[in-house]
């Protein structure tokens, strides 16, 4: 292991709290408003953690216990994703494996907590998330499984230097797809519009925030980092993938951010240009994006 | 049966009570359900405390295609065959008349109290509860259904936005809703009450803050009751400088509405420039008198607020900028396919349910339903400029949106042509003392819908009784059956999409 190996995870713990920032700038841009601060994030994490938690008295240990491990597994997965050509702290074969499977154990202890209220709204955005991830989750995994087939490598931390670049001209078919469909899932799983909307006060519309509505105080703040990082590491996957590889650290890293920033800036203009869709229509969109990780991955066969 | 060509009367006419005809109880509601069947509708159902230990029920029945107002009474004592089961229009109207005077309407179907007050008539209630019983706004039984999968979700009265509190009770299978229950009550103030021995310095007060996002609506039926029974004459130059003031109060709310639909289904640039614009044209009415509401405009005999040049020039002018910017940020909305997939096909209310349930305005005319005060019962400079009616007939989310959009449009194009040719003169007339035992309907075109005030005097020439119908009265129901196999999670759509009172409907 080497001492570098440390920049990606310092990086995402560091930075992640920027994305929602840029991304409710852009919203703010395309709605002729100034906006809250880019750091907004972390002026809300900071103020959460002064805070004390309320609970009620229906819960138990399961409703305390659920952002605490939901951050926790977040933060291993973490670990586990390179960036530029740096390699994650944490590399081993089939790491990609691991890393679906912690973003699954962190939902699944949210979901929990989100049942343990008792509470019919978050029961219904509970059923909701188990619902779409259902169909989200293999997507990730066959798109991760296309891009180890297409790289030849079974590491997160290796599998980015062979897909990215050059390697677009013979394969681009495959990864575009990856790519839009990677996209999809971003938005799906990070509750951003089309599927969710972030900003609602609807309870009844909501997906993944109505499950955190009983969560307040040092417990909010853990669910929101979570997100944010969430948010980072679906980022990752699409910037590993698109951006040339570098023999440079200094410069893949600065490169790297800079696109993770980009990637941002489209999930606020996409977020701009359209509505939500209704909820009936979301299934569709996301048995689509397994669809096209299906093709990319026959494709990838060939 | 055939009733006195008395009974007709005309929006803001007084007639003596004593010209009213009173019926028997059979032929009573024999008028009011052949009413129904032919073109007619329940425009107010309400009782009054009557002789010895009876009850005087009031109908307003409207023919809106032959711009026909009926008024009829009969007496009741303790309980009466209900109407609700022959006519749906009549629901809420008896419960009403349950809860507030103590008179039960046997076989209604589902009678529960609507506003949680006790009986006005002390000693009569009609579910036998005591004067010391305490009542709590939704605490009664509701409608249920049993199944395996069957949940219940309750939404309310205190909301996570910043509005008014209502209690929504759901019956759902998964996603889908099967029926909608909706408990008001939280709000009630007694305002009609307040109002009986007036008119006196409180009067407009409470008019104006009977609903504030109607506040011009509201005063102006009232006024408009007020000058028939004192046989006032407005000034032509008022009339106008009223009707601009209802037609602002339409395009602010209209415009706002427009932009939290928008902002429901997460479309950002129209919920955030309507939000603005709203704004821009709530401050037209503060130009005009100094409140963005209206409040302080209208009373009865005229307006407090001239229109000088300067002022009248400045409101051409800026309107013209918020036309340009309404128009922009509302085809925003129409291009975007995604919205478009949300509003389309969601909450429909067919033309022959919300012809059942009588809804009026914005709700009705977008079920293809030709109801509005303003081209149908006119008073007024509506009398003489008429507004073409916006009609749609989907009777969904987006028909709601679109036909305010259209009114948006027509109203524009009605203020800038009332200001082209404002006439001279004064803006207030002198109003006498209001003549004795007479009764009035008064109607406004609110911006929601159609606003029905009935008011009628003792032999001292004060209200003995006041009765406020606000459009929301009729059409929360309306919202109820928008929701039957819907998505639960468009309720908030659907509920924007009507956008009713609360406090309105709790009076």
């Amino acid at each position: 292991m080497n001492l570098t190996s440390f920049i990606p995870l310092l990086l995402a713990l560091g930075l992640s709290p920027l994305l929602p920032g840029v991304i409710n700038r852009t919203k703010a841009f395309f709605a002729g408003r100034r906006g809250p601060p880019l750091l907004q994030t972390y002026f809300d994490l900071w103020k959460l953690l002064q805070k004390g938690a309320v609970y009620s008295r229906t819960t138990t240990w399961l409703f305390r216990a659920g952002p605490i491990i939901g951050l926790a597994a977040t933060l291993t997965a973490a670990m586990l994703m390179p960036l530029g050509n740096v390699p994650a702290l944490i590399a081993f074969p089939a790491d990609f494996l691991l890393f679906a499977g912690l973003l699954g154990v962190a939902r699944f202890f949210i979901v929990v907590a989100a049942l343990d209220t008792g509470s019919s709204f978050e029961g219904m955005g509970a059923s909701r998330e188990v619902f779409f991830s259902a169909l989200a989750e293999p997507a990730l995994l066959v798109a991760l499984a296309t891009l180890a087939r297409q790289a030849d490598m079974l590491s997160l931390s290796t599998l980015f230097g062979p897909v990215s670049g050059a390697h677009w001209l013979p394969a681009g078919p495959v990864l575009i797809l990856v790519v839009i469909a990677l996209m999809i899932l971003l938005l799906a799983e990070n509750a951003r519009i089309p599927v969710d909307d972030p900003n609602t006060h609807l309870e009844l519309t909501m997906i993944h925030e109505v499950m955190v509505l009983d969560h307040g105080g040092p417990d909010l703040a853990f669910v929101l980092y979570s997100s944010a990082l969430k948010l980072w590491l679906f980022a990752a996957l699409m910037v590993g993938m698109i951006l040339p590889a570098t023999g440079n650290s200094g410069l893949s890293l600065l490169l790297a951010v800079g696109g993770m920033l980009i990637v941002a800036v489209v999930v606020g203009v996409i977020e701009s240009v359209m509505a939500r869709l209704r909820l009936v229509i979301v299934p569709q969109l996301l048995v689509g994006a397994g669809a096209l990780v299906a093709v990319a991955f026959l494709l990838s066969l060939v | 049966m055939k009733t006195g060509a008395a009974s007709f009367i005309r929006n803001g006419d007084a007639v003596a009570l004593a010209e009213i005809p009173g019926l028997d109880l059979d032929d009573f509601r024999e008028q009011i359900l052949q009413s129904c069947e032919n073109n007619g509708r329940v425009m107010a159902l309400f009782g009054q405390p009557g002789g010895a230990d009876n009850v005087r029920l009031y109908v307003v029945l409207a023919n809106d295609t032959e711009g026909q107002l009926t008024l009829c009474s009969t007496e009741v004592a303790a309980r009466y065959p209900a109407l609700t089961p022959a006519c749906a229009q009549a629901h809420w109207f008896e419960r009403e008349i349950a809860e507030q005077w103590g008179v039960l309407p046997e076989g209604h179907p589902w009678l529960k109290p609507i506003r949680f007050h006790h009986s006005c008539r002390p000693g009569h209630d009609a579910w036998n509860r005591s004067a010391e019983t305490p009542l709590r706004p939704g605490v009664t039984d509701f409608f249920t259904m049993t199944g395996e999968e069957v949940h219940e979700v309750a939404v309310g009265p205190v909301h996570a936005g910043i509005i008014e509190p209502g209690h929504f009770r759901f019956q759902c299978h998964g996603e889908k809703v099967y029926h909608l229950e909706i408990s008001l009550g939280y709000q009630h103030r007694g305002v009609e009450r307040a109002l009986v021995g007036g008119p006196n310095k409180r009067t407009i007060p409470y008019l104006e803050t009977l609903a504030g996002d109607t506040t011009v609506g509201h005063t102006l039926a009232h006024c408009e009751a007020i000058e028939a029974l004192a046989g006032c004459r407005v000034p032509a130059r008022a009339q106008v400088l009223r009707a601009i003031a209802v037609e602002l109060e339409r395009l602010a709310n209209h415009t706002g509405d427009l932009g939290a639909l928008a902002g429901d289904v997460g479309y950002l640039p129209t919920a955030s420039y309507c939000g603005r614009i709203r704004g821009d044209l709530l401050n037209l009415t503060a130009l005009i008198c100094g409140s963005r509401f209206g409040r302080g405009l209208v009373r009865p005999g005229g307006v407090l607020f001239d229109l000088d040049e300067s002022r009248q020039s400045q409101l051409n002018e800026r309107l013209e900028q918020a036309r340009k910017d309404v128009t922009n940020a509302v085809n925003l909305l129409w291009d975007a396919p995604s919205v478009r997939s949300r509003f389309e096909n969601a909450g429909p209310v067919s033309r022959a349910t919300a012809l059942e349930l009588g809804l009026v305005g914005v709700a009705a005319r977008a079920s293809g339903i030709e109801r509005d005060v303003r081209a149908q019962f006119p008073s007024g400079i509506y009398r003489f400029a008429q507004i073409p009616m916006s009609l749609y007939h989907t009777g969904t989310v987006f028909a709601r949106a679109h036909v305010r959009w259209m009114e948006i449009q027509r109203s524009l194009a009605f203020i800038f042509d009332q200001l082209q040719g404002l006439p001279e003169g004064p803006v207030r007339a002198e109003i006498g003392p209001l003549a004795s035992n007479r009764a009035v309907i008064s109607l406004t075109e609110g911006w929601r819908g159609e606003i029905c005030h009935v008011a009628l005097t003792d032999p001292a020439g004060k209200f003995a009784h006041y009765k406020v119908v606000d459009p929301s009265f009729h059409n929360w129901m309306g919202l109820a059956l928008a929701l039957r196999n819907q998505q639960i999670s468009d309720f908030p759509l659907c509920n924007k999409s009507f956008n009713l009172s609360y406090c309105g409907h709790d009076l």
